[in-house]
């Protein structure tokens, strides 16, 4: 496990060789830097993980690089933390992320911005790595800001068009604040435990804390804001839809595989403290089930195929958190795991769909596309199974154990089980809705599929993968608590299975057989426009932050402090000019003060002598 | 000895340039770099020595010659860690502040390296001058030719801007003599002796009403230079009027001199005072952050906008050093050296953008980065280090001040944290106005940079990163200095 630091260390040497040889390397060199580094990452994981597997090996790796931080009792180290389930987002990370970049070294061939692109790429992947093999907060702080960097920089990476600089921007404020909440959850965390250290947090937050206290409830839900800003969870979803500006394998990479779940790593690697606080356990299992929710019903009319699929990656971190919520730690961490290989699958294939309409992405200028496509059409296909969690598929077997733990939860248990359920139901809608309408019906273009190694390979392998996956174990065992024992009823998973079933149907009426029209939202425009928008969260966020900050702004451009000199320049121009009219060089204006002044000092003088 | 070659090589320097100017202006760039040079070697044998007797002694004596015996007045240069460090900071950005004149500077060159190098020497003074008379001499040396260079070779409103300077910190440096004559006069009641030494003068006694008075002389005076709210007004106009290289010597160690001094002197000679006024100058400190970030965004001037900036930043040194608890004091340091090389950064580039564009309006710019792709990304660094962006300095600065501003204040640092989503709403502005989007007007001559303006650039991002994942090159030479000030600060 000694070589653990290259798997960090190789994609950010690729990156630096990547801008410091800025414009000298050929398109070749530049790909064989880009995807080798992450390539060669992915196999160093395997050795580590060989190493971690061999019988009698220890669980758990820490090792410091070099000493970070030291001030007073302050302690960081530049450390690396190893255990099953940092090995399961390493296995995730580099194992996605290089099929993503094999996949982005064909798809970016002609953008005359390659190597800038590759350097991004390799940068984010370190940031991710970093911030997955944290032994300390501050340190994961840095790989979480990285990649938030990261992911600005890439979806501004086509910089010409004003409208991608701003969702970058906004992408990367959004998160920030909730960045902000995670920062201050640090500081009380130290107020409170003296250390920012995981394996120590993990060790003291059960000894200090007691159960529901004001300090681990305050702790969770700062920590909870940063990581529901990471993961566009409610309230702070609004950026990832806005991100898809950016090209789509990054799409794939950041925004669909890796960066927006970090806020579950973070959840599940500070446990310690989440599990002092039921509380807000309960508020991430709400709020992963509004969001599952929403998103679902947002997605049920988009008309852009990416953003179809943004807002069904925001529901499926939905069901992560709604399972941390309910107990259901690891079962989490898997339905993350097949959630990144399929909805990577998906976003690859979509990008292999945009590339051959020559960039449209509207779902209404698709159709019939499985005849001229059909390598993308299955792939579709069965990314599309994972996501609706049909059997046999990888993601059955992950959304199943979640919605069978939420069951077992005390009181809300049905509840939370109805509401997963019914975010399963319409999952199958909206994503046989986008497959119908993108591969089956009347063919409206012609398209021109890119073909070659780059793009056909990395799709098969990963659509093998999202169907095998289910029986993957992850090592997670150990490192989170297990999840609430106990079968539901027979019939639940019955219904879990069917409702889905009856979802594609209805789909398969209403876009391929156009029939049941009625069901149709064009019917209910109000709605539809509600539902398009995302239930208004953009607007009123813009009401009520946006409107009257930039206002503010530009009414004190000038600083009404400033005011307060410029006062006290004016204010001596005015003593100036009054003096000096007095000085006017008229002798009969002097003799006449002259005199005034005397008998008023005279008369004064008169006076108190007189007393 | 090594201090007082630091200080004469840059006072000799200015005046060989001087003497050269008029005959040949190259001849005084060279001359200027060779004392930067000189002053430099100077340096690193006083670095190694101090650092190799780190742990055996604090200070560093280098003379305590009897200047005006009637008075107690010597003239006395000490270094310990923090001077050190500062010292360090002020000539690394003199280089790159040199770098910056090198072709921006064409007319009285000879006059302006003078001025130069003065400012240089007079702040190497402040940061070593122990005995509060010679403080206050070399205070006034730095000011006086940072005001000719702000009003010689300014742009287009310079007059009123440098006067605006002069008066701002004439008048407070005026309130800080009456309060050290106060303080001595103090110092003599209780002892019956003359001394404006500091190790003398921090064993005064300044418990009473009295002492929250000549606090606060101290007090504005430094606030006045640091800047913050609310006497804040004279650094968007000075620093969007200098020449480059003199924004660079005003944000990157100009600025400083108030944090040292609020470091040095206000704490450890007033600390009951100091400890009843905390809340209020941490107050201000956390209004300072917001207010100027807020500030900062409406600019369309991009000088306007990093001055703004730079307040931003030094609101929260004021909060660290109000909050004195080692951690927040040892971020406060890493703040100062943060905020020198990034702000020296990112005037350097606005330099660097008018001279090709002849403009600081960012709605003037737009589409930059395809012209000059190694500007724009060495520009993404900076603004990157701005908005406290972890693994470069900055970010140490910020987190390590509000780690320990929260274990005394915690709604102070919360509110202080809300600057992490101001940060980059200004900051990455600059990046949208100036270098995305598409190229406004005529820019095809706009070259990117060449080998100087590289060299200029990357060593402060160099140093940027460096710090940013070594932060303890400077916690270790600090942390004896800091333990000290605070044994200092918490007497009385």
């Amino acid at each position: 496990m000694h070589q653990l630091w290259l798997i960090p260390g190789l994609p950010l040497v690729g990156f630096f060789l990547l801008v410091l040889g800025h414009g000298r390397f050929t398109r070749s060199l530049a790909r064989l830097i880009g995807v080798g580094s992450i390539a060669i990452a992915a196999l160093i994981t395997l050795w580590v993980a060989l190493d971690f597997y061999s019988p009698g090996a220890a669980q758990t790796y820490q090792v410091e690089l070099w000493p970070w931080l030291t001030a007073g009792e302050l302690e960081v180290s530049f450390g690396l933390y190893l255990d099953g389930l940092s090995l399961s987002m390493l296995f995730v990370v580099t194992g996605v992320g290089s099929l993503i970049h094999w996949y982005a070294s064909g798809y970016m061939w002609q953008d005359p911005d390659y190597q800038r692109f590759f350097a991004y790429m390799n940068l984010f992947v370190a940031a991710m790595l970093m911030l997955v093999l944290a032994d300390n907060l501050v340190l994961l702080f840095l790989g979480w800001e990285g990649v938030g960097v990261c992911s600005f920089l890439l979806i501004g990476f086509w910089y010409q068009d004003p409208a991608n600089g701003y969702a970058a921007r906004k992408a990367f404020i959004v998160t920030r604040v909730g960045d902000t909440a995670f920062a201050i959850g640090l500081f009380l965390l130290y107020r409170e435990l003296g250390t920012l250290d995981l394996p120590s947090i993990m060790v003291l937050a059960p000894e200090k804390f007691v159960v529901g206290a004001n300090q681990p409830t305050l702790i969770a839900t700062l920590l909870l804001a940063g990581a529901v800003g990471k993961s566009a969870q409610l309230p702070l979803h609004i950026w990832l839809p806005d991100a898809m500006a950016g090209p789509t394998p990054v799409s794939a990479l950041i925004h669909a595989a890796t960066m927006v779940t970090a806020g579950v790593y973070l959840i599940a690697r500070t446990h310690g403290v989440f599990l002092q606080a039921p509380d807000v356990l309960l508020a991430v299992a709400f709020i992963g089930l509004f969001t599952l929710l929403i998103s679902g019903f947002t997605a049920l009319n988009q008309t852009d195929i990416k953003r179809v699929l943004a807002y069904s990656t925001m529901s499926q971190i939905g069901y992560m958190f709604f399972a941390l919520g309910v107990g259901a730690w690891s079962e989490s961490i898997f339905h993350l795991m097949t959630h990144a290989l399929f909805k990577a699958l998906l976003f690859m294939t979509a990008g292999s769909i945009i590339l051959a309409l020559h960039h449209e992405q509207d779902i209404r200028l698709m159709g019939g596309l499985r005849r001229q496509l059909p390598v993308p059409f299955w792939c579709f296909v069965i990314g599309s199974a994972c996501l609706v969690a049909l059997p046999p598929t990888s993601g059955f077997f992950s959304k199943e154990a979640i919605l069978n733990a939420s069951w077992q939860l005390p009181v809300y248990g049905p509840w939370f089980w109805a509401g997963g359920v019914l975010g399963a139901f319409i999952t199958a809608i909206y994503s046989f809705r986008l497959l119908f309408l993108v591969f089956f019906g009347a063919e409206k273009v012609q398209p021109h599929e890119p073909k070659g190694w780059q793009f056909h390979p990395p799709l098969i392998i990963l659509a093998t993968l999202s169907l095998v996956a289910g029986w993957f174990v992850l090592p997670t065992g150990d490192v989170l608590p297990s999840s609430p024992a106990g079968h539901p009823p027979m019939w639940t998973i019955v219904v879990a299975i069917g409702l889905p079933l009856l979802g594609i149907g209805i789909a398969y009426q209403v876009y391929v057989r156009h029939k049941w029209q009625g069901l149709r939202l064009a019917h209910w425009q109000r709605l539809r426009q509600f539902w398009f928008q995302g239930f208004g969260f953009d607007g009123l966020y813009r009401r009520l932050f946006l409107t009257p900050f930039t206002s503010l702004a530009q009414v004190n451009r000038n600083d009404i402090i400033d005011g307060l000199p410029t006062l006290l320049i004016q204010l001596s121009r005015f003593l100036h000019r009054l003096f000096s009219q007095l000085q006017n060089g008229q002798l009969r204006a002097y003799i006449a003060t002259l005199a005034s002044a005397a008998i008023i000092i005279l008369a004064l003088a008169i006076s108190t002598v007189g007393k | 000895m090594q201090l007082l070659g630091i200080i004469i090589s840059l006072l000799g320097g200015g005046v060989l340039a001087l003497m050269t100017g008029h005959r040949s202006p190259v001849a005084s760039r060279w001359l200027s770099l060779a004392s930067l040079l000189v002053a430099s070697m100077f340096y690193t044998s006083l670095w190694l020595d101090s650092t190799h007797s780190l742990s055996t002694s604090l200070w560093t004596m280098h003379t305590d010659w009897p200047w005006i015996e009637r008075f107690g007045i010597h003239l006395l240069l000490a270094t310990d860690g923090l001077s050190l460090v500062l010292i360090g900071l002020t000539l690394v950005l003199g280089y790159v502040a040199l770098l910056s004149a090198w072709h921006e500077i064409n007319h009285r060159c000879g006059l302006f390296y003078l001025n130069f190098l003065f400012t240089l020497a007079g702040v190497v003074g402040v940061f070593s001058a122990l005995d509060l008379f010679l403080f206050f001499v070399f205070w006034e040396v730095m000011l006086v030719p940072m005001f000719l260079i702000i009003a010689i070779w300014g742009h287009e409103n310079r007059r009123f801007a440098a006067t605006k300077f002069f008066i701002y910190t004439q008048a407070s440096s005026l309130l800080m003599l009456a309060a050290m004559v106060g303080l001595v006069l103090l110092n003599q009641q209780q002892t019956g002796l003359w001394s404006f030494s500091w190790f003398t003068l921090t064993q005064t006694d300044t418990s009473g009403s009295m002492g929250m008075w000549l606090m606060l002389g101290f007090y504005v005076a430094f606030l006045v230079k640091l800047p913050g709210l609310p006497v804040h007004n004279w650094l968007p106009d000075a620093h969007t009027q200098a020449p480059t290289p003199g924004s660079i010597l005003l944000a990157g160690i100009l600025l400083k001199t108030g944090a040292y001094g609020l470091l040095r002197f206000v704490w450890p000679l007033f600390p009951d005072a100091a400890l009843a006024f905390a809340p209020i100058a941490m107050g201000l400190g956390v209004l300072s952050v917001l207010y100027a970030a807020k500030l900062a965004f409406a600019q369309n001037d991009l000088k306007r906008l990093i001055a703004y900036t730079s307040i931003s930043h030094m609101g929260f040194v004021s909060l660290g050093i109000f909050a004195w608890n080692h951690l927040s004091l040892q971020g406060t340091v890493m703040q100062m050296v943060g905020h020198g090389l990034s702000s020296a950064g990112l005037f350097a580039i606005a330099g660097l953008l008018q001279q090709r564009l002849h403009t600081r309006a960012l709605d003037q710019m737009g589409g930059l980065w395809a012209l000059m792709p190694k500007l724009a990304t060495l520009s993404m660094v900076f603004a990157l280090a701005t908005l406290g962006l972890p693994g470069l300095a900055n970010f140490i600065g910020e987190f390590m001040i509000l780690l320990g501003v929260f274990q005394i204040e915690p709604w102070a640092a919360s509110l202080a944290a809300l600057a992490m989503i101001l940060a980059p709403v200004y900051a990455l502005v600059i990046m949208q106005k100036g270098f995305f989007g598409m190229a406004v007007g005529d820019k095809t001559k706009a070259l990117d940079l060449n080998a100087r303006e590289l060299l200029m650039l990357g060593l402060l991002v160099v140093s940027l990163v460096l710090l940013g994942f070594w932060p303890n090159l400077i916690f270790t030479v600090t942390a004896a200095p800091v333990d000290s000030l605070m044994h200092l600060g918490k007497g009385g």
